[in-house]
């Protein structure tokens, strides 16, 4: 065992690290940029342009759309060493981590010569437009309407918790073609220009107050059929190349951690002393270092498996899970450890970045257990998938889709 | 990087897997469960000494194999997979490797070979009873080549040829080795929660004994120790947690309820779901703390306190959500379940109680942040 790099493993990480520490800031525990999301976006562009211009966007797409070509390993130390610096990404996860590479599977090469390079140089911002109110974890029962006219397909319904559909550009759109088919079977998929007449995008204020979601209505929005991807009545299955690159894409929730809290805990005072020294506080800061490093440690496994040119295992199916709840559990906790203080957002300085990011990461958490995949949605993969479980009864199995029954 | 074992090392396990599904079924475990007055299998434990794994880690100038502490990780997964009823852990974790962290050369000439051969078989004494053990606490004393005081339990105490003795010694403490068959030595077997792994009670008036290594410094000497073993220990606790959950897997899928396999219920794949992640977080963290204690990493402290703390967790919950899973029959006496409950439990405290690992974990990681500062 050990840990160190291979040569050329090496060789690219310092690569990557001169080009990062050139053009970028360490991160830091200073206060947070203090701007607007549309400010926020441009400097988000700015960075992704700057990373094209030097061949470090997009390391996994082949080199002729403006990629790199390179390994998962490689893909993995960019990840790490970029992760290290305060530099803004968050626009582009969902784009460039699952609508590109659902592009790159199924759309012609006109279309990929058009639009990947601009996906890759930050000009477009894409989203995911799959979830509707009827369709969350069972996604194969959206009902959102194409029909064929002529060379267009002619698109009605309503999408909801479509990421950044207010800023973005482009979007990727899972549809039902027939609904007399049954529910896996009738789904059509596009890729859309989010400026379409008929196209309507109206924000939803998350628990945060924040509004980094929509709902995303269609009114006889005109599609071409050459921006179909797959065959028609094939969708679901196109969709299953999405969801599996979001399972790729959706890792650690971030936020407050077990290295926070002990922080806070050596500041806090219970009883005349520091936190830090109740055993009750112990337990927890250890129960949450142990599922932090355990993260680490299967990610270590993972790299290693692929450093070595293996296929990992299974191990990775666990990261959402457990750090989405870890994040809730913690700040929840922290905010208990300041008594009666915790309640408020807290003074300028130390107190308000505390506040910033334990409220935060409150208000979050339970985002992120339901986002990618709900926390009961992953179990079952992990029953089903990992251990070989049967799978749930389908009630609605083989049913037409016209004739399965629907709730609220 | 590579943070995997070695072919050679899987190859080792193969080979174990292979020998202890043959020489140690769970039949030999129920075998020493059932008999009160059997305290370990013999002639599974003479088989293991065949092979050599009480020398992995030995020197090899001292009759061992002197292999890694990797190879021995490995057998500690397997060891703890099969439920091994044998005085391995004590001998060889903590026995074998207090001589040769802290023996005289003339004390490791004399018990190594013996420990590596598995001839001599060894444990360390610790507790006085309930309670986590506090050095300001302690009752044994040795003085002038003699010791006298209560152990209790010591676990394969009733087998073991020697222990390392925790005492006070003047001013200080310091491990020193006791002949157990010598006189003023007297043992017995006492009543314990895992009958597979034996517990005794050991008192020594003015038994002789000697200082082992310079003497002293024994308690840190001891915390040294105990951060080794925790990675073995943590190695068998993952071993068993994933037999806990393997078998609760094969009986969830073959038994039926409500006209469906039991493991079409959500209620139980999300239970067997939760199995695997306690399971693959503690596995994970032991990798990291068999790399720690093969390299003698500056953070093995906090490596092996991690691996530790998550392994008994992964074992306790694994082996009590498998009876769960087994309803009724999981409650009686000839499931097979309750073997992993009881050594779950037992693993759990031989080392010290899972709130005194997570002290330690806390401990190690504010340290590093004043090293760091
Ligand atoms: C922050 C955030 C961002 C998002 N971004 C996007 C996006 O960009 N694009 C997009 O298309 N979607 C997005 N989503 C939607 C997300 O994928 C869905 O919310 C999620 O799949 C759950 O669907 P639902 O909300 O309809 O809940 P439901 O599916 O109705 O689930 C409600 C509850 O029932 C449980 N449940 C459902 N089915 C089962 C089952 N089979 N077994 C056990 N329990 C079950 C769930 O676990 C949950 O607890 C986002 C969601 C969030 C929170």
């Amino acid at each position: 065992m050990n840990f160190e790099d291979t040569p050329q493993e090496a060789a690219f990480r310092a690569e990557a690290r001169a080009f990062l520490s050139a053009n970028a800031q360490p991160k830091t525990d200073t206060a947070p940029h203090q701007e607007t999301e549309a400010e926020y976006i441009l400097r988000a562009k700015a960075w992704q342009k700057l990373k094209a211009d030097h061949g470090w966007a997009c390391l996994s797409y082949p080199s002729e759309y403006g990629g790199r070509g390179a390994t998962s390993m490689e893909n993995i130390i960019w990840g790490q060493e970029e992760g290290k610096f305060d530099v803004p990404v968050g626009p582009y996860a969902i784009g460039l981590g699952m609508c590109g590479p659902t592009m790159i599977a199924y759309a012609g090469e006109e279309h990929l010569k058009e639009r990947i390079p601009r996906m890759v140089e930050g000009v477009d911002i894409w989203c995911q437009l799959f979830s509707e109110p009827g369709a969350g974890s069972d996604l194969a029962n959206l009902r959102t309407r194409c029909e064929r006219d002529g060379d267009d397909w002619i698109i009605n319904g309503q999408k909801i918790w479509t990421s950044g559909a207010h800023f973005c550009d482009w979007g990727i759109l899972v549809t039902r073609s027939d609904p007399t088919a049954a529910k896996h079977k009738g789904l059509t998929f596009f890729f859309l220009d989010m400026k379409s007449p008929g196209v309507e995008i109206r924000p939803i204020k998350q628990i945060s107050g924040d509004s980094n979601f929509n709902e995303v209505y269609f009114t006889d929005v005109r599609i071409p059929d050459h921006q179909r991807l797959g065959a028609v009545g094939d969708g679901w299955k196109v969709s299953l190349t999405t969801l599996m690159n979001e399972r790729l894409a959706v890792g650690d929730a971030g936020g407050a951690d077990a290295p926070h809290l002990l922080e806070l805990a050596q500041r806090i005072m219970i009883d005349g002393e520091p936190a830090i020294k109740s055993r009750a506080v112990r337990e927890k800061l250890a129960t949450w270092h142990c599922e932090k490093a355990g993260l680490r440690n299967t990610k270590y496994r993972v790299m290693s498996a692929l450093s070595q040119g293996k296929t990992p295992g299974p191990e990775n199916s666990i990261t959402k899970v457990v750090s989405a709840s870890k994040l809730q559990d913690v700040s929840s906790f922290a905010i208990d450890l300041m008594d009666m203080g915790g309640v408020m957002l807290g003074r300028e300085g130390q107190e308000e970045l505390d506040g910033k990011l334990f409220h935060g990461s409150f208000l979050g958490a339970p985002g992120m257990r339901i986002a990618g995949g709900t926390d009961e949605i992953l179990r079952n993969i992990i029953a089903e998938r990992v251990l070989g479980l049967p799978q749930d009864v389908r009630v609605d199995k083989g049913i037409p889709f016209n004739e399965v029954e629907q709730g609220n | 990087m590579n943070f995997e074992f070695s072919d050679e090392q899987n190859l080792l396990r193969e080979q174990a897997q292979r020998f202890l599904s043959e020489q140690s079924p769970l039949s030999t475990v129920r075998a020493v469960l059932d008999d009160a007055d059997v305290s370990c299998d013999k002639a599974l434990w003479q088989a293991i000494c065949d092979l050599g794994w009480t020398g992995v880690t030995v020197p090899e100038s001292y009759g061992g194999l002197g292999m890694g502490y990797l190879e021995l990780c490995v057998l500690a997964e397997e060891l703890g997979r099969s439920l091994a009823p044998t005085p391995f852990a004590s001998s060889v974790y903590l026995a074998t490797e207090a001589l040769i962290r802290f023996g005289s050369e003339a004390q490791k000439q004399k018990w190594l070979p013996g420990l590596a051969s598995g001839e001599v078989v060894g444990t360390v004494a610790v507790a006085e009873g309930r309670g986590a053990p506090q050095a300001d606490a302690l009752a044994a004393f040795y003085a002038n080549g003699t010791i006298t005081g209560t152990k209790l339990p010591v676990p394969d105490g009733d087998v073991a040829d020697i222990a390392i003795v925790v005492a006070k010694d003047g001013a200080g403490i310091s491990l020193c080795l006791v002949e157990l068959q010598g006189d003023g030595v007297t043992r017995s077997v006492v009543a314990n929660l895992d009958p597979t792994r034996s517990q005794a009670c050991v008192e020594m008036t003015g038994a002789s004994a000697e200082v082992l290594g310079a003497g002293g410094s024994g308690w840190a000497q001891l915390q040294e120790l105990f951060n080794r073993a925790a990675v073995l220990f943590a190695f068998e606790q993952v071993g068993g947690a994933q037999a806990s959950l393997d078998m609760a897997k094969e009986y969830a899928l073959g038994r039926y309820a409500f006209g469906r396999s039991i493991a079409s219920f959500q209620a139980i794949k999300h239970k067997l779901a939760d199995m695997y992640i306690a399971t693959t977080l503690a596995r994970s963290n032991c990798y990291y703390g068999a790399w720690a204690l093969a390299e003698d990493a500056p953070d093995l402290a906090l490596a092996a306190a991690t691996a530790r703390v998550s392994a008994t967790k992964a074992f306790h919950e694994c082996s009590k959500e498998n009876i769960q899973t087994h309803g009724g029959m999981g409650f009686t006496w000839e499931f097979d379940c309750h073997m992993y409950y009881r050594r779950a439990k037992a693993l759990s405290v031989n080392l010290g109680s899972l709130s005194s690992w997570e002290d330690r974990l806390v401990n190690a990681l504010e340290s590093r942040i004043a090293k760091e500062a």
